[in-house]
């Protein structure tokens, strides 16, 4: 094979993002939800723009077909949004699929066809029981050969972590931090699905108890409630409720145009310097369980296109499905090294807002919630306020002029990675 | 064996209790699951080769909360059950329940731990229940 430099024919730039409502929204369809978010993507393009002016719209989303009884839902996004006849693309990389939805958008106007695209995902998870949706999600992995285990969705993660534990010593108290840390950043995002801190559920929890006039529970750290076995019970070990993100419904939409025509939309567009995608087998088939191979390998794609190192990158949004999730994430994209280095970040506080490399500032997928099919364009969401410096109470005190995204469609099946430049 | 290197013909073979895995005739590396295309020389030619089910635990997890399948089977919150990755005497790996270990107390399952291969029967993976409701054999191993 060839080796050569890879970049893109053109310059990108993210210029509006937008989503709906993240959380358990009855009586809310895709289709619906779709066009809350790009509602809200029209107020974040700073200087307007026509919906007549987009060309093409790719649509992730990876379970309408269980969750909604609907085939090929992108394409009644795209008609209820307004933009019929353009061409609509609907994207199934499981949770990765509003990544894969982004990136397609991205190397559509590098490719020089269009200038103007329209990209993101949605997806309406609470439609059907626990048990009906505990079997959806783990379609997400290899149905015919992993799902054969028995295996749920969680137990595939948590089958990473009892294989971490057994190579690096890694504790169950290593992937709490990770939660409580993704909690209070979380609490300060009034768009997450939950917004509090573990210490706040607690007091909701002792409030509820109390008015019950059932025993109230005696906690006094947040580690105490996190090991509660029946406030936060075991999922799979060693996952318990609080290291598993929520089932979420909801959209997210990012608006991509080519560079030399950016600064129509904003002043401040933010530059797709750096992009990266991988594929990967089934646990059985890999080499490791205690990393994430694709996203090793999409992290060096991107950075090997960006020219830019780990420790140039001030803030990531990095998949969080799950507390060993994040703990991976962060080992694979070069911030940590593997092993104790990033299982202890989150406990000492090297991952929090006002740490050495605040990671998941938006909450992470743990608590803005995941619609799965829609999560990757709100990480893209995440870091274009936070680059804009109007994220808020949780806004990073550094100047953000590089961003990471880190979005693994199931296990680490599908991984895209996106670096990002505020010039 | 002219049997198609396919999850069905893998599923028949379970019913005869036997555990086939495939073979590269030009590389010989082995493949559980069975596979059509060599994944370390993508040859075509491939054999049908039986493994002798003894293998030891790679990583593992209790589940509680399971899909419909294992619902059916019994499995709960107060009846959870193990799934893993065995690695096999032969190298390949493989996804399945582990029993015969300490699901009530997960801290206790270790990595390495001896297994041997057996053959259950249950439902098969749907939400459809008429699909649902067809039973077939299943590889499991349990600990010795």
């Amino acid at each position: 094979m060839v080796k050569r430099e890879r970049k893109l024919g053109r310059g990108v730039a993210v210029v509006g993002v937008g989503m709906s409502k993240f959380g358990v929204l009855p009586g809310w369809g895709c289709r619906e939800m779709y066009v809350e978010a790009l509602k809200d993507l029209q107020k974040s393009v700073d200087k307007g723009f026509d919906l007549k002016d987009i060309e093409a719209n790719y649509v992730g989303c990876c379970g309408a077909w269980n969750w909604e009884t609907q085939a090929g839902i992108g394409k009644w996004c795209t008609d209820w949004a307004g933009l019929n006849p353009i061409p609509s693309t609907t994207i199934d990389n499981a949770c990765a699929s509003a990544s894969v939805a982004v990136r397609n958008g991205i190397l559509a106007i590098a490719s020089g066809l269009y200038d103007v695209v329209l990209t993101g995902g949605v997806e309406k998870m609470t439609t059907l029981p626990t048990e009906g949706t505990t079997l959806v999600l783990a379609t997400g992995a290899d149905a015919t050969w992993e799902c054969y285990a028995g295996y749920t969705f969680p137990g595939l993660y948590a089958t990473m972590a009892t294989a971490h534990m057994n190579q690096y010593g890694t504790t169950p108290e290593d992937l709490m931090a990770v939660g409580i840390k993704n909690h209070h950043n979380g609490a300060l995002n009034p768009r997450a699905q939950m917004p509090n801190t573990i210490k706040q559920i607690m007091e909701q929890r002792m409030a509820k108890a109390k008015e019950k006039g059932q025993k109230v529970p005696q906690w006094v750290t947040e580690m105490d409630f996190m090991h509660d076995d029946q406030y936060n019970p075991m999922v799979a070990w060693p996952l318990r409720l609080f290291d598993c993100c929520p089932i979420t419904d909801g959209a997210s939409v990012v608006l991509l145009v080519a560079e030399d025509i950016a600064r129509n939309f904003t002043d401040k567009p933010l530059y797709i310097i750096g992009t990266g995608q991988a594929s990967g087998p089934a646990l059985h088939t890999r080499d490791t369980l205690t990393s994430i191979p694709a996203s090793q390998i999409a992290a060096k794609q991107a950075y090997d296109m960006a020219h830019v190192t780990p420790k140039d990158i001030k803030i990531a949004e990095v998949h969080d499905c799950f507390t060993i999730a994040e703990i991976m994430a962060i080992s694979d994209l070069g911030f940590f090294k593997p092993g104790k280095e990033a299982a202890k970040a989150a406990a000492e506080g090297k991952t929090a807002l006002n740490g050495v490399k605040p990671i998941n500032t938006s909450g992470g997928l743990k608590c803005k919630g995941h619609p799965v099919g829609a999560s990757g364009a709100a990480m893209v969401g995440e870091v274009f306020h936070q680059m804009r410096g109007d994220a808020g109470p949780r806004q990073v005190k550094m100047d953000v002029n590089l961003a990471m995204t880190h979005n693994v469609g199931a296990h680490g099946t599908d991984v895209v990675v996106q670096i990002y430049e505020r010039r | 064996m002219n049997e198609p290197f396919t999850a069905d013909s893998f599923d028949k073979f379970c019913g005869e209790k036997k555990l086939m895995a495939s073979r590269c005739k030009k590389c010989g590396a082995l493949s559980l699951p069975p596979r059509p295309l060599c994944l370390k020389c993508h040859s075509t030619d491939i054999e049908w080769q039986p493994l002798k089910g003894k293998g030891k635990i790679v990583a593992f997890t209790v589940i509680g909360v399971g899909p419909s399948t294992m619902i059916k089977e019994g499995f709960d919150r107060e009846h959870p059950y193990c799934s893993g990755i065995i690695e096999m005497e032969e190298g390949p790996r493989m996804a399945t329940q582990i029993m015969g270990v300490d699901v009530k107390n997960p801290q206790n399952i270790k990595v390495g731990t001896p297994v041997t291969a057996d053959f259950v029967e249950r439902g098969s993976f749907s939400l459809v229940p008429e699909v649902a409701n067809v039973r077939k054999s299943y590889l499991v191993f349990r600990a010795l």
